[in-house]
């Protein structure tokens, strides 16, 4: 954590406006603030504890005036434990290795993305201010088992379909929700789809054709494998 | 009792007064107590451009509750990206929002182009540009057209898809797609402009132009759409805003928000000079109203840039294979229907890891069952077809 702190620091220097507002997240949630992460000129990340989700909004939009609700989603982290078998043949080619493979040591690590990590699912919310134009994507790690987060209902009321998208696609109760039914999927459908541990059964039953269908790249043709992209480029550049 | 309403003598105050009472019974037997009633409107409906389905409770005409039912057209674009790799994903977000594909290709490249800290030439962004209004163009027009069709007036829409051609010719001209333009590579576009494409585009605009001109006289100016739609549907801004609304839904409301206008971005809309259109009142109308302007800001737009076209090349320079780097990054333009926008998580290989689609129309429509709440069955129609939704922007 102290390296990105420290880049946040030399970061700091460019994007002030960024950094009071990380700041003062800071100040207002004390211990619930975890980590923050900022692209000068872009954009701003933080991490907040999951206790500290609804007060976060709520100081975000009183405070700082963020007042316009963008999406609230989340994250599961988890590696594809499928391997490889879904990917095209181009990324065989790219990576080395064939359908079967399973890099068992990446599938056993799990990384994080900006502001990181500790937990397999992660909510985050995306908060913006219409008179000022600025915006921050604030992050929470949900607990591995039973995960769960609070309403943000009582603080933006369109907050409402984007959790029970969550809910549905991702399994995490969404707490204090008052109208719990499923939005797209159909009424007794088993299973979270956007985990990453629920297979897309089209992909499994029928194999991804990968080059064949694409397009020939400039400059293809290295000659590993029988593919109509080899033959084009072989025959320009005999021409 | 018959003789006192034989001859109506307006000098006879009792008589006056009988006849008024008689009309209040008549109020009051109006709004006895009614059955309730389940209305099911949809999944087929003119209304919901796409299979929408609305549970409406009524009492008598009125709606005491609605809920939209969506998930008809739930493709799973979220899932299906994290199997795709980052050129094939603009063919699959092509089909979000149907009627305004290109731009919904534009966020997604430039959050790629972000992280891999590409940006496309001037050239690029400037056709980008030019081909986003057009689009945005395409997709209003039809809105302009179809409104005035949930209310009972069927002659404009002829009018909007007739002119709506012109400008999705010279969109097909370009890019080969009326609907699909799948045009937009990372670090570029496809190809080039075709030969004559600016002189042919610019009498189209002139075309657009003439139909909002028809518009402003034909439904703007129409006293029957001004009652069916003034005060009908009224979002005040706070609201609007809780509840994520974007586009001309949140600028008819008085919120001077357009992220053409307030946001970083690579695309070329910060060297136009151009106006964002508010409306204070935030009802059907001036929904209307505000899009039916855009359309003609956006003509004036891409003739502007048209005629600041530079030259150069129209592909930066991009590895043969698209590998992304690590990381995060969100990109959010505002597209026809509202702010849309792109959140891509890369850990460095050739498919995205996770990819969250914000759509303007999710949002839009959230707002549905709070503004159906109390109002007569005819005004369903008048607001959604103002709210403007297309259902695969809903649906994803």
């Amino acid at each position: 954590m102290t390296a990105t702190e420290d880049a946040v620091q030399e970061e700091a220097a460019t994007d002030p406006v960024r950094e009071a507002i990380a700041q003062s997240f800071a100040d207002e949630l004390g211990d619930g603030f975890i980590a923050q992460h900022i692209n000068p000129g872009s954009d701003l990340w933080i991490r907040i504890a999951a206790s500290s989700w609804v007060d976060a909004a709520r100081f975000a939009r009183d405070k700082l005036g963020m007042n316009w609700i963008d999406f609230i989603s989340a994250i599961d982290w988890m590696p594809n434990p499928y391997g490889r078998e879904m990917e095209a043949e181009q990324d065989w080619v790219v990576h080395g290795g064939g359908p079967n493979d399973k890099d068992e040591s990446d599938a056993e690590k799990m990384t994080t993305g900006v502001t990181g990590g500790d937990t397999r699912f992660q909510m985050f919310m995306r908060l913006y201010s219409t008179e000022e134009h600025i915006g921050v994507t604030i992050k929470a790690d949900v607990p591995d088992e039973a995960p769960a987060i609070e309403t943000l209902i009582p603080v933006f009321v369109g907050a409402s379909w984007h959790e029970r998208e969550v809910w549905e696609m991702f399994g995490i109760d969404i707490i204090g929700h008052p109208d719990k039914r499923v939005l797209y999927l159909p009424t007794g459908f088993e299973g979270n789809p956007m985990r990453k541990d629920f297979p897309l059964v089209a992909r499994r039953v029928k194999p991804w054709p990968g080059i064949v269908d694409v397009e020939a790249m400039p400059g293809d043709g290295d000659g590993d494998g029988d593919s109509a992209a080899d033959a084009a480029t072989d025959a320009e550049d005999a021409s | 009792m018959t003789d006192m309403t034989a001859d109506l003598d307006i000098n006879n105050s009792e008589q006056l007064r009988y006849i008024a009472a008689q009309a209040a019974d008549a109020r009051v037997n109006v709004e006895l107590e009614t059955e309730g009633m389940t209305l099911n409107i949809g999944p087929q409906h003119p209304a919901t451009h796409g299979t929408l389905r609305i549970v409406a409770r009524l009492d008598g005409e009125q709606v005491i509750s609605a809920e939209p039912i969506m998930g008809y057209m739930h493709r799973g674009y979220e899932k299906l990206t994290e199997v795709r790799t980052y050129p094939q994903v603009t063919t699959l977000i092509n089909r979000i929002d149907w009627v305004g594909s290109f731009a919904n290709e534009v966020p997604f490249i430039l959050a790629a182009e972000e992280l891999m800290e590409v940006e496309a030439p001037p050239r690029a962004q400037y056709i980008r540009t030019a081909l986003f209004e057009m689009g945005r163009i395409a997709n209003i027009m039809l809105f302009l057209g179809d409104m005035a069709v949930q209310l009972g007036g069927v002659t404009a829409i002829f009018y909007a898809f007739r002119d709506r051609e012109f400008v999705l010719n010279q969109i097909e001209s370009v890019t080969g797609g009326r609907f699909h333009p799948n045009f937009n590579r990372i670090g570029g576009v496809k190809d080039d402009l075709p030969a004559g494409w600016i002189k042919e585009t610019k009498s189209s605009m002139q075309k657009v132009r003439d139909f909002c001109d028809e518009m402003e006289d034909l439904v703007v100016g129409n006293e029957i759409f001004q009652s069916r739609c003034r005060g009908v549907g009224v979002i005040p801004a706070d609201v609007a805003t809780s509840y994520g609304l974007s586009g001309a839904n949140l600028r008819a409301s008085g919120v001077d928000w357009d992220l053409r206008r307030d946001a970083e971005s690579p695309l070329a809309w910060k060297d136009l000079d151009w106006k964002v259109w508010t409306h204070p009142d935030g009802d059907s109308f001036s929904r209307y109203w505000v899009r039916l302007q855009e359309t003609r800001e956006a003509t004036y737009m891409v003739e502007q840039l048209l005629d600041g076209l530079p030259t150069g090349p129209i592909m930066a320079k991009v590895p043969r294979i698209i590998k992304v780097p690590a990381g995060e990054s969100y990109v959010q333009t505002e597209n026809p229907l509202g702010a849309m926008g792109y959140y891509v998580i890369s850990k460095g290989e050739l498919t995205p890891f996770r990819v969250k689609i914000r759509t303007a129309s999710f949002s839009n429509m959230s707002i549905s069952p709070w503004l159906l709440e109390g109002v007569y069955v005819p005004d369903i129609a008048t607001i959604l077809a103002s709210l403007y939704f297309i259902l695969g922007d809903i649906d994803r």
